[in-house]
């Protein structure tokens, strides 16, 4: 295989990863503000896209601010859920939560059936067609955008968590909720702001992929997993671990494809999730065990 | 001997406990506890392990729900307040096990310590000054994660990070616990100092010479419930807690 092929199939790794590194987002804000997997994070990808198709086609919209209506609208379903689902279980028992998100998923993509139809819906490339060409491979302009939107989004974040009260709030939160709550943190807010976060990076992984894949109501639980798998494979409750393992599970699953069939692209990430766990459960930046002082 | 005590000052306790249960789902641990402290009062709590202090300074700031009894707080009933409250109201507490914020730095841990309240950059430093001024190891720290300090400087950062409150209330949780005889003297020696600042203080120690020596009055709980209280002189002449607590613990029939 030459170099221009590798190279090819990089770009397709950089872009799937770039997708699957926003979701693991989702599930790693989630689970460090309350240490559940939120299994609805899937949901949030085919809202983005959905909602935004809603606001583009069914409410004509201009495309940018099709764009907004649809992210903010599925912000605004992470809060719904979470007042109405997450925070009614008052003893945040972990088993009832999970199952909780499990519920959600299902209600949402069944709601979003009923409202927007079965069939596949789509929205226009962002800049229009084109492609570039990168020493020798052809790279989509739409890749640009989703790449471009993962690295803002993640710098947004890095800053938020980094350089904010809000953010150290929400690093103590997970690092030890009675600690924080006794210096005074609301952690039932720092709950809300998490999936509001985790509902927003899915809506722009799911916004920015479906002018070249479509969306529909059903295409959740399939990137779900997928954003699990990366968000484990980093190193569950850490941002930047959430980014490496969305980055790396795209290239291995564009390797696999390269250099072994692509019948198995999907499994890579089932692979990789059992790989991690019997491997290395702690993931690949991730800290062993669940260490407090 | 009784608590009669703590209304010297003539005032509002600043704390003042009466009848609480509470407990872990069906398990109830604290059954029918009153206690008062006083303004400026340093006031200990001993007993042996299990009997349910711990559990009381949880109850105190709701992270434990009390099923029964009031607490009251100035006056005011605090009763089932969640802790986000409870610090705003001015009750801080330095728990067991100190529950420091490991991965992040001393400073940041100091700067949490006052997030219930609204400072300016400018007034937050000035009391981070203060902690250090207290705790001057603390400062060479700033910048080291919580986790990587030794147990004695944890302490002294759970402490600070309390303090950090401005609490009306301090309530520490056996901040003796695993510390050298050096370190725990520094500690009570930092508690003297902010006895002598006017602090009211609730003290949790399974030490009880030692907490009885730096206290005013004293209760004594047995497996949920206050058996005995009195000013601190007195509960470390009694016979009961020289036999049970202190002779005990110290080697058994001293003087
Ligand atoms: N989180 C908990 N869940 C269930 N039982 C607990 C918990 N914490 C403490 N207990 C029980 O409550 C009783 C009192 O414990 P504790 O308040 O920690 O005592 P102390 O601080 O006096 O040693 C003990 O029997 C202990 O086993
Ligand atoms: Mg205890």
């Amino acid at each position: 295989m030459g170099t221009t092929e590798l190279l090819q199939f990089a770009l397709a790794g950089l872009k799937n990863g770039s997708i699957y590194a926003l979701v693991a987002l989702g599930f790693t804000l989630v689970y460090a503000a309350t240490g559940v997997i939120n299994f609805a994070q899937g949901e949030f990808y085919m809202l983005g896209g959905m909602l935004s198709v809603w606001a583009y086609a069914d409410l004509g919209l201009p495309l940018p601010l099709a764009a907004l209506v649809g992210v903010a609208a599925t912000a605004l379903v992470g809060i719904v859920f979470e007042l109405t689902a997450i925070r009614q279980r008052k003893d945040g028992d972990p088993l009832a939560l999970i199952i909780i998100t499990v519920g959600g998923s299902m209600l949402l993509s069944s709601l979003a059936r009923h409202l927007f139809g079965p069939n596949e819906r789509a929205l226009p490339l962002f800049s229009g067609g084109g492609n570039v060409s990168v020493a020798g491979a052809v790279l989509e302009v739409q890749t640009i955008w989703i790449v471009g939107i993962t690295a803002v989004s993640v710098a947004g974040l890095w800053y938020l968590y980094n350089r904010t009260a809000l953010g150290r709030a929400m690093r103590a939160c997970a690092v030890n909720r009675d600690a924080a709550r006794i210096v005074g943190i609301d952690t039932r807010l720092m709950v809300t702001v998490s999936f509001v976060l985790a509902a927003t990076l899915g809506a722009l992984a799911g916004l920015a992929v479906t002018p070249l894949t479509q969306t529909a109501f059903d295409v959740g639980p399939s990137v779900g997993i997928k954003g699990f798998a990366a968000a484990i494979l980093g190193g569950l409750g850490n941002p930047i671990a959430a980014v490496v393992g969305g980055l790396v599970l795209g290239m291995l699953e564009s390797l696999s494809i390269a250099f072994i069939s692509s019948t198995y692209k999907d499994a890579i990430a089932l692979i990789v999730l059992l790989g991690v766990l019997f491997v290395r459960p702690q993931g690949l930046l991730g800290r062993s065990g669940r260490e407090k002082v | 001997m009784s608590s009669d005590l703590a209304g010297r000052h003539n005032a509002t306790p600043v704390l003042a406990i009466e009848g609480l249960h509470a407990g872990y789902g069906r398990v109830e641990v604290l059954r029918g506890i009153d206690l008062v402290v006083g303004a400026g009062e340093v006031v200990t709590l001993i007993g042996a392990n299990g009997a349910g202090k711990s559990t009381l300074l949880k109850a105190i700031v709701g992270l434990v729900h009390p099923s029964g009894g009031t607490v009251r707080l100035r006056g005011e009933d605090i009763t089932r307040i969640r802790p986000e409250q409870a610090v705003r109201r001015g009750v801080a507490l330095v728990p067991e096990g100190r529950l420091l914020f490991g991965p992040m730095t001393v400073r940041e841990n100091l700067d949490l310590g006052a997030q219930s309240r609204r400072l300016s950059a400018e007034a937050l430093r000035a009391d981070v000054e203060r902690v250090f001024e207290l705790f001057p190891v603390l400062s060479e720290r700033a910048a080291q994660s919580a986790e990587t300090l030794s147990g004695g400087e944890q302490q002294m950062l759970a402490v600070g990070r309390a303090l950090m409150a401005d609490p009306a209330l301090l309530l520490l949780d056996e901040p003796s616990l695993g510390l050298a005889p050096k370190v725990i003297a520094e500690i009570f020696s930092a508690l003297d100092t902010l006895r002598a600042s006017g602090l009211t203080i609730l003290l949790v120690e399974q030490d009880a010479k030692l907490a009885l020596r730096h206290a005013d009055r004293g209760y004594v709980m047995r497996t949920g419930a206050v058996a005995l209280s009195g000013s601190a002189a007195d509960l470390l002449a009694d016979d009961d807690v020289r036999l049970i607590y202190l002779g005990a613990w110290h080697g058994g029939g001293e003087g």
